[in-house]
């Protein structure tokens, strides 16, 4: 079976998650998170989420502690740059497969 | 059997007829940004406009690209557009051009033929067009004023139901600011042949769609879960778009006939070919030139046929090579050429007859760049050395002859 049966005359697709496939297989570098240097996991309450609120890919929730969705991820590590506290840390992938 | 009508007869020149051509065809966006020989058919277009007499949005753009850009968006939300440009207008819409017709977006553009610079030249040739051969869309070559306004209406017809865009050509000055007679249809005629335009796609908040994002070249899985065209996948569908499209401008060519009288019905006009021994072929007004080179040669007893190419894109592989199958020597007049090789049309006449029956030879004429004048009286000569080359050699040489003063 071919792709004719999208019957798709010129590209087109329907906006939601994963539209673009699994971005997270795009990734080099991990992100992970340090609950306890995390501001809103330290203090225990909804405050700072400056990595929910820069991630380009809005795969970081705003949750105590905040968690990344490694499926969409794509590893560009702007979460770490605006941590103000240096939480967050990017981890080769091949270090986590061991 | 041709109808019976009464004749409307007025005299028009080419970018008049274009944008008669234009309103009747009721277009809802226009996008065009003057530049010579297009511009009074511009200007007849937003006066139309201006006087109400269309109702269509005219869009002043700053630039031939941004006319694309506009007429891509409008016709991808629903609406009938049409653009006109010359020269270095076209070459300047390059990349828009190649994005409506990936966009499969059923635009029509008038390229009122145009030589390019360096050095600036406003005069006719065919550079402009077969610059842009590659993009996708269809090109149409008009012969005389008739046939801009027939062909204008009929590509209509045909961009929207092959969703391709269609280019339709014609020589400036030439054609395009030269009075002669054409018989006008009557807008209920117009109104029958094209009904209103049915997009492929349609734009609504309420069901939001994503079109020709970064589309990577494998296919891929929607969110839907079916499997979609990856950028290989949409690209064939372009070309054979392309393929399938030559039926439908023969079959929109023969329907134009039942209600107008006069009949489109080919992808080509052929002139005393069915006997001749020599064919002359030319794309445009030259074609008609060459008619009256091939009615000189016969004169001289040489039988000569004229075969006058119409639609250059889709390229007609076999009807070519069925209606070359008896010459035994082709002649072919370009208006155009890609440097470091020959005319385009030469090039496709050359690539249609490889690995058939037929083995005549070729010889390829570079004329009329920049508005040189070519009359026929230079055809005959040009084919007569034509004839006289075969007795050094059948084989066909390299590079084109050129028909000017060096």
């Amino acid at each position: 079976m071919g792709t004719r049966d999208c019957n798709h005359i010129c590209d087109e697709s329907s906006p939601g998650i994963g539209e673009a496939g699994r971005t997270g297989e795009w990734r080099t570098l991990m992100p992970v998170i340090d609950d306890k240097k995390c501001t809103a996991s330290k203090l225990n309450k909804p405050t700072c989420f400056l990595c929910w609120l820069y991630c380009p890919e809005a795969v970081i929730t705003k949750g105590i502690p905040p968690l990344i969705n490694l499926e969409y991820c794509k590893g560009c590590g702007i979460c770490l740059q605006v941590c103000p506290v240096q939480a967050i840390v990017m981890i080769h992938e091949e270090k986590i497969a061991d | 059997m041709a109808i019976q009508r009464k004749a409307n007869v007025h005299i028009l020149d080419g970018n008049q007829a274009a944008a008669i051509a234009a309103m009747m065809s009721r277009v809802q966006v226009i996008a065009a940004y003057p530049i010579t020989p297009q511009t009074p058919l511009t200007e007849q277009l937003s006066r139309y406009v201006e006087q109400g007499e269309l109702q269509a949005e005219y869009v002043a753009v700053e630039s031939e690209h941004s006319a694309m850009a506009v007429c891509t968006s409008a016709s991808l939300v629903g609406a009938r557009t049409f653009t006109a440009t010359s020269s270095h207008g076209l070459a300047y819409m390059h990349e828009m051009l190649h994005w409506a017709a990936g966009a499969r977006l059923p635009i029509v553009l008038a390229c009122v033929n145009r030589a390019i610079g360096a050095p600036w030249n406003v005069l006719n040739d065919q550079q402009d067009s077969i610059s842009q051969r590659d993009t996708g869309w269809i090109q149409i070559y008009c012969r005389n004023n008739q046939e801009i306004m027939d062909t204008i209406i009929q590509a209509y017809r045909i961009a929207e139901q092959v969703f391709v865009p269609v280019m339709v050509c014609y020589d400036g000055y030439i054609l395009s600011h030269t009075e002669m007679p054409v018989d006008v249809p009557i807008q209920e005629e117009v109104d029958r042949y094209l009904p209103s335009y049915q997009p492929h796609t349609v734009l609504d908040p309420a069901n939001p769609k994503n079109y020709n994002l970064v589309t990577l070249a494998n296919p891929r899985v929607g969110v839907d879960g079916k499997l979609c065209h990856g950028y290989m996948e949409l690209r064939y569908l372009l070309q054979e778009a392309l393929q399938n499209s030559k039926e439908v401008i023969v079959k929109s060519g023969k329907e134009f006939n039942q209600l107008f009288g006069r009949d489109y019905a080919n992808v080509f006009w052929e002139d005393r070919n069915e006997d001749a021994e020599i064919t002359i072929v030319a794309m445009g007004s030259l074609a008609m030139e060459a008619i009256v080179a091939a009615d000189m040669l016969r004169e001289q007893g040489i039988k000569v046929g004229v075969l006058g190419l119409r639609v250059f894109r889709p390229f007609p592989k076999s009807e070519v090579v069925q209606a070359l199958r008896k010459s035994k020597l082709i002649v072919v007049f370009d208006k155009n050429i890609s440097y470091g090789s020959e005319g385009a049309t030469c090039s496709e006449i050359k690539s249609a007859l490889y690995g058939t029956y037929i083995n005549a030879a070729i010889r390829n004429f570079i004329v009329g760049l920049g508005g040189r004048d070519i009359k026929a009286r230079e055809l005959v000569e040009a084919t007569k050395k034509a004839i006289a080359s075969l007795k050094e050699t059948v084989v066909n040489p390299d590079y084109p002859e050129w028909i000017c003063e060096i």
